[in-house]
């Protein structure tokens, strides 16, 4: 395990540098010079020289890189070129909401997906199965935007029970407002990775209910839920975990969309704004943060695998599926 | 109950491109007649009522139906073509090379398909329809390029590939006659799925303001523009995205469908 360890710790440092080399050359293959955003139009010869030097990009590429290295290790990610203020701490304040946000929303989604998916599998051939099945169709199908809509307009303005969207100037200071308007989008997205979940859950018990070992326990003679709970859940859990992790990322960069429909500044924002605008500093700097984050739930979720499953310990050669 | 969803999906993506094909020559409105007044209901004139503007709604969301899949057969199509070639490839690469291309497979995935979108229709001067199928494809290419490799690597490892091999055969003879063939049943599958994430995505990308521009009226851009009067017209929020969500399912039930019928190894479904 320890080996197991140090090495997928030294694969996670390689992915960092090398994500963030992609990072840098990506962005400067984009058209265009990026002084170009701080210029307006019909700048002079002496304007746009002054332009490129205070952003780099009179420099050749190689000094470009090593100062974007120097940037990074000492965390200076730059400045806004729209606002002028510092990326980090404008990340840092977004990142306590999208945080938040995704975190709560992969809990009540793991609430909702891990019992409805075992469920789902152990009622396979009654009505019960084949609705929840059904249900986690549809919400397949349903773009997370949509239901956003759909409950701002119920709940926030039918019903005037929750904000229908923002979010407290004064952030965390005002716990009360930023809980209340985090509620609908939390459940929004809930929803939307909960149907996915359960798929995952639903197949993997599915799995378990057909193992030796599970009829085994069963002839020992522990109880069915029994049985379930001590072998199943444990066996089934470690290839739900590895799609959690892609889950998890994907919720907490993905959540773009629905930081949109209720009008939250938090990190998908912040991109989308940067985008917009040309901000290449803010976008990069984005983009930096949340790979390094996506990096490091798939480094939690192979551990937690490994933690749980100690088969996959000795097998951590090829495919580990 | 298997084979009455595919029907039901086939039935339905027929009628969707029924649909998209009639607006090429006919609407019930013109989309620039603004005579409907603003936001009126449903009525004989306007079945699903109208927008903002006075515009007739059900004229939009039929256009909506030939955007979704232009850009959805699209980006099917760039996916597949790159991501069928460049998994193939990484399925034929040794030890090292291989091992760095399946990493570097896994962290393109980690980012959501809508992400390398946006970071696309960023690199390029303006969001068009085509920036949209480029943007999508790409995203979806690493997905499908990651099956392709696990799938191909198992037909690399049959003894009738060995086989070809001491025959003779080159790496070229291989992939046409041995290796395509073997794996298209489960790509096609795969590639179905992808059809439906991708006019999810392209909806999500205009909803974001980073689709297809105005004159095209792309189911995520009406209920972006919906959104705001969901209240007193909730009709232009119900339709167009009802009508995603019908289309989403069909081509799901559809590409079910084609699981059952095409392929057997049930443990390579994603």
């Amino acid at each position: 395990m320890l080996r197991y360890l140090l090495r997928r710790t030294l694969v996670l440092a390689l992915s960092l540098v090398v994500a963030g080399l992609v990072l840098f050359v990506l962005l400067r293959l984009l058209p265009g010079d990026p002084a170009a955003a701080l210029l307006s139009v019909g700048a002079d010869e002496a304007q746009i020289a002054a332009a490129r030097e205070q952003v780099g990009s009179d420099l050749p590429i190689g000094q470009q890189l090593l100062r974007f290295l120097g940037d990074l290790a000492r965390f200076d990610l730059g400045k806004s070129f729209v606002s002028g203020s510092p990326v980090l701490p404008e990340i840092a304040k977004r990142l306590a909401v999208t945080v938040p946000l995704t975190l709560a929303a992969f809990l009540l989604a793991l609430a909702l997906a891990v019992p409805l998916g075992i469920l789902a599998a152990v009622k396979a051939n009654r009505w019960t199965g084949a609705a929840l099945s059904g249900l986690s169709q549809l919400g397949l199908a349903v773009p997370v935007f949509w239901i956003g809509i759909l409950l701002v307009w119920i709940v926030a303005v039918e019903w005037r029970l929750l904000p229908a969207s923002g979010f407290p100037a004064k952030g965390w200071a005002d716990p009360a407002a930023a809980t209340r308007g985090l509620v609908l989008p939390v459940v929004t997205i809930a929803l939307v990775m909960g149907a996915s979940l359960l798929r995952y859950v639903r197949s993997a018990t599915l799995d378990v209910l057909g193992a030796d070992y599970l009829r085994n326990a069963r002839a020992m003679g522990s109880s069915f839920s029994q049985a379930l709970l001590r072998h199943g859940l444990r066996n089934g859990a470690a290839p739900v975990i590895s799609i959690l992790g892609i889950e998890l990322a994907s919720t907490l960069l993905g959540a773009v969309v629905v930081e949109r429909v209720f009008a939250l500044p938090g990190l998908g924002s912040m991109l989308l704004l940067g985008i917009q605008q040309r901000d290449y500093p803010s976008v990069q700097g984005v983009l930096l943060v949340s790979t390094l984050l996506v990096l490091l739930i798939g480094f939690l979720a192979d551990i937690l695998q490994r933690l749980i499953d100690p088969r996959l310990r000795g097998a951590d050669e090829g495919e580990a599926a | 109950m298997r084979r009455l969803t595919f029907r039901l999906g086939l039935v339905l993506l027929g009628l969707a491109f029924a649909v998209a094909l009639t607006t090429l020559v006919w609407t019930p409105w013109p989309v620039e007649d603004m005579s409907g007044g603003r936001l009126a209901g449903p009525s004989w004139a306007h079945w699903a009522g109208t927008d903002r503007l006075g515009r007739d709604s059900l004229s939009q969301v039929m256009i909506g139906a030939r955007i979704a899949l232009m850009v959805g057969l699209g980006a099917t199509l760039v996916g597949g073509l790159i991501g069928t070639v460049a998994g193939v490839l990484a399925g034929f690469a040794q030890r090292g090379l291989d091992d760095a291309l399946a990493a570097a497979l896994d962290i393109l995935i980690a980012f959501p398909t809508l992400l390398l979108a946006m970071l696309v229709v960023a690199a390029s001067e303006t969001a068009s329809l085509g920036t949209a199928i480029l943007a999508i494809g790409l995203a979806m290419s690493a997905i499908i390029a990651r099956l392709v490799r696990v799938v191909s690597k198992r037909v690399l490892a049959q003894d009738y590939v060995t086989a070809a091999r001491c025959c003779g055969a080159g790496w070229l003879r291989i992939v046409l006659t041995h290796v395509l063939p073997n794996i298209a049943p489960t790509l096609l599958v795969a590639l179905a799925l992808q059809f439906g994430l991708a006019v999810i995505a392209e909806a999500s990308l205009s909803y974001l303001g980073l689709g297809a521009p105005p004159p095209n009226a792309s189911w995520g851009q009406l209920l972006q523009q919906a959104q705001a009067t969901v209240y007193t017209a909730p009709l232009g929020v119900l339709v167009p995205g009802g009508a995603l969500v019908l289309l989403v399912l069909a081509i799901n039930f559809v590409a079910d469908g084609l699981r059952d019928l095409l392929d057997d190894s049930a443990e390579v479904r994603e």
